[in-house]
């Protein structure tokens, strides 16, 4: 059976729709093939927000100049030199042709939003966030004749040899299949997949919140891997940062995020304190927290604070727990009362002179004789109410994922695969061998979604 | 105010503080993303500053089915309406007519009738053209209260708005700003200027904002046609009827036409949207305002093109009764969103300038 599409795309978030839209403008025939539902369509890409783009002048909402070098050396801080420097290169390259592009094909940008101006320089803001760029993206992809299946669920891509031959998947109750002359997988991780989670990282996954979509539950990735296509990243890891402990199993998003940990002080259940809350500003911190937190008992944490930080941090979706004693507030979070008192009494008495305290910049204001110490904001937790707020672990996406080349094309051992392209979170693990540099997610779903259509239409002529 | 609503909407509020992906859509979002606990005059401010453009809704990461469940036009819309209730005066009336289209029908036709029994009871008193059907001064005795009578309760339901929301003395600048956005309908073009989300889900149409100025600015011009008018009258002794090339007629009939192009595009527009995104309750109230406006213009363009014919006095009739609906509802229907809208701009400029 030929197949009535040149080109199906697995995935239907931002590095997908690149690939669709870019396709479909060389002429190629396209299918989207979304497992999600319409409402919750456009996968991990709707909870983002921005865009990191390299630029030599101002570019549209960004200000000054944001050169390759300094991009590149940004991407080496957060990876740990863990990356692929020609495909990295490539993406922060091709980003800023990518920003006017975004442009043409509906995405519009904001100015930098209230509480992230360090960011105005380097990364671009959608205007209404990430879900309005999808929304924008689905409507220029459907007038180029891009077709859209909702909760078209891809259960195996046949590889023979060199080749996709099929598609299978379930759409409306029914098996059905595909025979398109190429295939773009952009598909995501499997961090939705718990089971999968908890082989990787062990039995404390389970007490893993999903900040994204529960969507991304690696079944093609898992496919592709199964029939020796190439792998990279490292299985047993994910991204992950510290949130609070009662948002939603999936889907929190960016409401969930607690920036807090600088002014407090965090004990586990056993009313402990573990790790220097004030080791770096926050932003360079909060990715360690989530790993921190996953490896205290039941991977719980809790935060103090007293009432002269609550304004300090952005407000998160849910309220404070609030108590006028330390006492009160360990009665309402679950914690050892006697416990609290002694630990919350220690800290203070190890806090010195707080009158150079800054809450925005290292301040060197620590305390001093205790085994685990504050090294910046160190002020005592001495004024009711006290408020307090329970931290979980979120995974933000899992770094194992396919290899690529230059041209987002698949492999496996004996050479690449001819109709078989990759684009998105699936195969980010190759740029970000660890860490995450805000804003790169999309830069990479963009600038290789773009390559796969290309290519794939390419190949389809 | 309905504390249920005020509580919704507060919920909802705390969500958008702790995510801030729309500060560019409008002035909502500035100025909610400036406080960190909302007040009831926050949420009241808020809401009255709400256009219900939906840009929000639709790039909503947290709609339904999402279990935080927000949709943010939905809840400033009821706050808004519930606070226009609590505002006016006398507040009776308005629980009547701001959510029930049938009730504005029927004030319009007692206002018919009223008119039709004045023709006959009052009379011409000797006047020529309209004032053949109905003297001048009768016209005078039943229009001069009925505009005069919403002006006060207006007054009276700002002034409330004003201390519930803790408003400053307002200087030129605030008022020439506000009056700007309004002008341009700023809050309508989503930020990127693209306009809003409103007849065909996320996709962005200036439709509803051009609908909306063509009636602004053609109610403006006939509003500005009657003062002329009354201007000619007692200042220049140059009683109606008035010839084509007079200002009454210049500022009147393109006024006429703009406000009947507007309204019709209004009400196919209100058609086509979504209603659980709008106050649901007060869709119907918002329909029969459109469509009373409609009326006025309408009637008052064939009153001008049939005035020599014999169907000029049933005309008459009709475009009198709908005036004097209109003005004597104005404190109570859809009418007033564009003071309490005003108000809400200004106080938006006063919280800019105090930073």
């Amino acid at each position: 059976m030929t197949s009535q599409y040149d080109i199906a795309i697995i995935g239907g978030g931002n590095a997908a729709l690149c690939a669709a839209m870019t396709a479909a403008e060389k002429g190629a025939k396209v299918v989207i093939l979304e497992t999600a539902p319409k409402a919750y369509r456009g996968g991990n890409s709707r909870h983002t927000r921005n865009f990191r783009c390299m630029h030599s002048a101002p570019l549209g909402p960004l200000v000054d100049g944001y050169g390759e070098h300094e991009y590149f050396d940004d991407l080496l801080k957060v990876t740990g030199g863990k990356t692929d420097e020609t495909l990295a290169r490539l993406a922060i390259r091709t980003s800023e042709e990518c920003l006017p592009w975004m442009e043409e094909h509906g995405v519009r940008f904001q100015p930098s939003l209230s509480g992230t101006l360090s960011l105005a320089r380097t990364n671009a803001f959608f205007m209404g966030g990430g879900k309005s760029l999808v929304n924008a993206y689905y409507r220029t992809a459907e007038k180029l004749g891009v077709s859209v299946l909702y909760e078209a669920n891809v259960t195996n891509l046949e590889l023979d040899r060199d080749r996709i031959t099929r598609i299978d998947y379930t759409h409306e109750g029914e098996a059905k299949h595909l025979e398109p002359s190429a295939v773009i997988v952009a598909s995501g991780g499997f961090q939705a997949d718990t089971e999968w989670l908890t082989r990787a990282w062990g039995p404390a996954a389970k007490n893993f919140l999903i900040r994204g979509t529960p969507y991304n539950r690696g079944v093609v990735l898992a496919d592709l891997l199964g029939q020796g296509v190439q792998s990279v990243g490292d299985p047993t890891q994910c991204h992950a940062v510290a949130i609070d402990g009662r948002a939603p199993k999936f889907d929190g998003g960016i409401v969930t995020r607690l920036d807090c940990v600088p002014f407090s002080i965090v004990v586990n259940k056993e009313a402990d304190r573990f790790y220097d809350e004030g080791e770096d500003v926050w932003p360079k911190r909060y990715a360690i927290w989530g790993r921190l937190v996953a490896n205290q008992p039941d991977q719980i944490g809790y935060v103090i604070i007293d009432s002269k930080s609550l304004e300090l941090f952005m407000p998160s979706v849910f309220p404070p727990i609030k108590a006028d004693t330390l006492e009160e507030l360990a009665g309402k979070m679950g914690l050892p009362e006697a416990n609290l008192v002694e630990t919350v009494k220690t800290f203070n008495a190890a806090c010195g002179d707080t009158s150079g305290f800054h809450p925005t910049e290292l301040d060197g204001v620590k305390t001093s004789g205790i085994n685990i110490p504050k090294t910046n904001w160190a002020r005592p937790i001495d004024e009711p109410p006290f408020y307090g707020y329970s931290l979980r672990t979120g995974v933000t996406f899992t770094y194992l994922g396919l290899k690529v080349d230059e041209n987002a094309q698949c492999s496996t051992e004996s050479g690449p695969i001819q109709n078989l392209w990759a684009a998105g979170e699936i195969m980010a693990g190759s740029i970000l061998g660890q860490g995450y540099l805000a804003g790169f997610g999309m830069t990479i779903g963009t600038v290789f979604g773009r390559i796969a259509g290309r290519e794939a239409a390419n190949h389809a002529n | 105010m309905q504390t249920d609503l005020l509580q919704e909407a507060r919920r909802q509020v705390e969500i958008c503080n702790a995510c801030r992906y729309c500060e560019g859509y409008c002035s909502v979002f500035p100025a909610l993303h400036q406080e960190r606990f909302f007040s009831d005059a926050n949420l009241t401010q808020l809401a009255n500053l709400c256009h219900n453009c939906r840009g929000c809704y639709y790039a909503c990461q947290y709609t339904a089915p999402h279990e935080f469940d927000l949709n943010l036009p939905k809840a400033l819309a009821e706050v808004r309406q519930d606070s226009w209730e609590s505002f006016a005066w006398p507040a009776p009336l308005a629980r009547r007519f701001q959510k029930s289209g049938v009730m504005i029908a029927l004030t319009t036709i007692l206002a018919f009738a009223l008119l039709f029994l004045a023709f006959r009871t009052l009379g011409a008193a000797g006047g020529v053209g309209f004032y053949a059907v109905l003297s001048h001064s009768a016209m005078v005795a039943i229009f001069l209260p009925a505009f005069l009578f919403p002006l006060a309760s207006i007054a009276v339901s700002l002034r409330r708005y004003w201390q519930e929301t803790d408003g400053k003395p307002v200087t030129p600048s605030q008022i020439v700003d506000a009056f700007g956005s309004a002008a341009k309908m700023k809050n309508l073009a989503g930020g990127h200027g693209d306009g809003c989300n409103f007849e065909d889900e996320d996709r962005f149409s200036q439709a509803r904002r051009h609908a909306h100025q063509a009636v602004m600015y053609g109610f403006l011009l006939c509003f500005a046609s009657t003062s002329a008018g009354t201007i000619l009258h007692y200042v220049f002794d140059m009683p109606a009827p008035y010839p084509l090339w007079s200002l009454p007629k210049l500022l009147g009939i393109p006024g006429g036409i703009l406000m009947v192009i507007g309204t019709v595009m209004l009400a196919s527009l209100k058609l086509k949207a979504d209603r659980s995104l709008g106050a649901p309750s007060a869709w119907g109230g918002e329909m029969g305002f459109i469509l009373l406006l409609f009326l006025v213009a309408l009637s008052g363009l064939l009153l001008y093109a049939l005035g020599s014919t014999a169907a000029m006095p049933a005309l008459l009739a009709i475009h009198l009764g709908s005036v004097l609906s209109f003005f004597l509802l104005t404190p109570y229907t859809k009418m007033a969103h564009g003071f309490y809208r005003l108000a809400a701009l200004v106080r938006d400029e006063q919280r800019k300038s105090a930073g």
